[in-house]
């Protein structure tokens, strides 16, 4: 890693054109490092710029990365990739304020290479990704905030970055843009509309130390093994959902809230966490366990629809930055869509740097990989799925209701004979408010959604 | 084997203090005064999850940058055009985590 006075090398690079760097990557997260990785593979001169003091630190998610994607970048990654716990069980919890109906499924398989899900910090994770970006020739430079874009005139072509170190303007011949969920610089290239707060989420979580043993005893997990649980119905008023992660030897546990619900609710996110943490079918599982990190992120919820041009003259936008978070209720994957989207942008930097041509046109690869690959295919087919998990039903009333009639299926009424289930399905469809038009409306788009 | 400890309430202060904050010289968020006494809304003061504004009893706002986590929330859910203004930090400050 670079220290900060490693700039003076570049400063004296940007004075002379011959040396500029081919590309300067904004931002070392995963889609940068993964950009970075891909470019400097292919011997070009790439700049990863980093604001914070080292890669991640300024990164937070829920806490499950899915890392197939690398098998082909950095086969046997599984091997050295500093992972917390592989997951190999998940459970979707729908809470009311005193039930709670868990679908809960755990494999073996997941255990094993090639795995599934892991769990991971992200100041770990990042850094052994941008490490490897270094290895194969990038140039890391944290400690730097890219303040700008440099452009030739108003509007032309993007030729590097400004930054706030003294005589820290970056040139190259393409910037990829890979800032994170409130990305300045595709904003500034115009590349977005006005941002809406219905399109963010906000998470905020809470890291809790307890021994590791007691961890694998309490989610019945082997040595290393871990559980992802992702809840819904835990959030009030606000439109949003729970998670609980097991790490090595800590929980990460927090909520997500739908912004707009937030800002009307007038409650506090680290409430909705004590909630959830006071739930009966989750205290036990996070009892005594110490605060050890707090922390918030947002989320660009909204996916497809709300995703900026992601090609401008001179530059590319990947992963958060170009709201490529998929947040599609049974499937919330980040990390893997912002490695596949910055890989993407790496491949296609460097075809259109070998071919000379950096134009909108030259860098059109990118928008091509991306729809022809997981990362565009995956967001296209579930574009109105955050929609459909926001609503109201989705957040309160099914969940009230799913719980209710497995309440009545299992409560045992004797002297009474048991009712039928259809019998009883009906009853407390009927009792819940919900309209059988809507659940056939819901139905329907959820099947068209995630079918 | 489920310790019956009942959880330990953990005061603001206590929580904001398991982060690292690597506070810059000058603030990355600006609030106009002015914009927020004619705001009604407010709701930067309940949406902020690390709790940096404060409301006055002028009706302004008191807003401090040092424990912000940078995420951005408070200048999306602000309806007064210009009353925040709102950039990273000078590189190498603000929030650091470490286990997030």
């Amino acid at each position: 890693m670079s220290a900060p006075g490693s700039l003076t090398a570049s400063d004296n690079a940007a004075s002379s054109d011959a040396a500029r760097f081919d590309a300067v990557v904004v931002g070392a997260g995963p889609a940068g490092s993964a950009a970075a990785l891909v470019l400097a593979r292919r011997g070009h001169r790439v700049c990863l710029l980093e604001r914070g003091p080292y890669p991640g630190s300024k990164n937070m998610y829920g806490g499950v990365v899915y890392p197939r994607i690398l098998d082909e970048l950095l086969p046997g990654w599984w091997e050295e990739a500093p992972v917390q716990r592989w997951v190999t069980r998940r459970a979707t919890m729908m809470l009311t304020a005193d039930q709670a109906l868990t679908v809960d499924f755990r494999s073996e398989a997941w255990g094993q290479p090639p795995y599934n899900g892991a769990t991971a910090l992200r100041p770990d994770f990042d850094a052994w990704l941008a490490a490897k970006a270094v290895d194969a020739g990038a140039l890391l430079v944290t400690s730097t905030t890219a303040t700008g874009l440099l452009r030739d005139g108003p509007g032309g072509t993007v030729g590097g970055v400004t930054t706030d170190r003294p005589g820290g303007d970056l040139r190259a011949r393409v910037v990829v843009a890979c800032d994170g969920v409130n990305s300045f610089l595709a904003k500034e290239a115009g590349l977005y509309g006005k941002p809406d707060p219905a399109n963010y989420t906000l998470g905020a979580k809470e890291v809790l130390a307890l021994p590791a043993a007691t961890i694998e005893d309490r989610f019945a997990l082997g040595p290393g093994q871990g559980a992802d649980f992702e809840i819904i119905g835990c959030t009030g008023d606000i439109a949003g959902g729970g998670f609980l992660y097991t790490n090595r030897d800590s929980l990460a546990v927090g909520v997500v809230l739908h912004l707009p619900a937030l800002a009307a609710a007038g409650v506090r996110p680290e409430q909705l966490i004590a909630g959830l943490k006071a739930h009966p079918a989750v205290a036990p599982l996070v009892a005594g366990g110490e605060l050890v990190e707090y922390s918030a992120h947002l989320i660009p919820e909204g996916g497809y629809d709300m995703m900026p041009t992601l090609t401008g003259p001179g530059m590319l936008v990947a992963g958060d930055a170009a709201a490529m978070c998929l947040a599609a209720g049974i499937w919330l994957e980040g990390v893997n869509f912002a490695i596949g989207s910055g890989m993407a942008a790496g491949e296609s930097a460097a075809e259109a740097l070998e071919r000379g041509d950096v134009s909108e046109g030259g860098l059109s690869g990118y928008e091509r990989r991306l729809r022809d690959g997981f990362v565009l295919q995956d967001h296209r087919r579930l574009r109105h799925a955050p929609h459909l998990l926001l609503s109201d039903r989705v957040q309160r009333r099914y969940p009230q209701l799913a719980c209710d009639i497995v309440e009545d299926l299992f409560t045992v009424t004797n002297p009474e004979p048991k009712p039928g289930i259809g019998r009883l399905v009906r009853r407390r469809v009927a009792s819940s408010g919900v309209r059988l038009r809507h659940l056939a409306a819901d139905s329907w788009r959820a099947l068209r959604t995630f079918g | 084997m489920i310790p019956a400890s009942a959880p330990v309430p953990v005061s603001f202060e206590d929580r904001m203090a398991t982060v690292d904050f690597r506070v810059a010289a000058d603030a990355h968020i600006t609030v106009d005064g002015d914009a927020c006494r004619g705001c009604s809304t407010r709701a930067c003061v309940t949406a902020c999850p690390a709790n940096l504004f404060v409301p006055m009893a002028d009706g302004g706002i008191l807003f401090n940058y040092e424990q912000c986590f940078e995420c951005g929330t408070c200048y999306l859910v602000c309806d007064t055009a210009g009353a925040i203004t709102w950039r990273y930090p000078e590189g190498g400050h603000g929030v650091a985590f470490r286990r997030s």
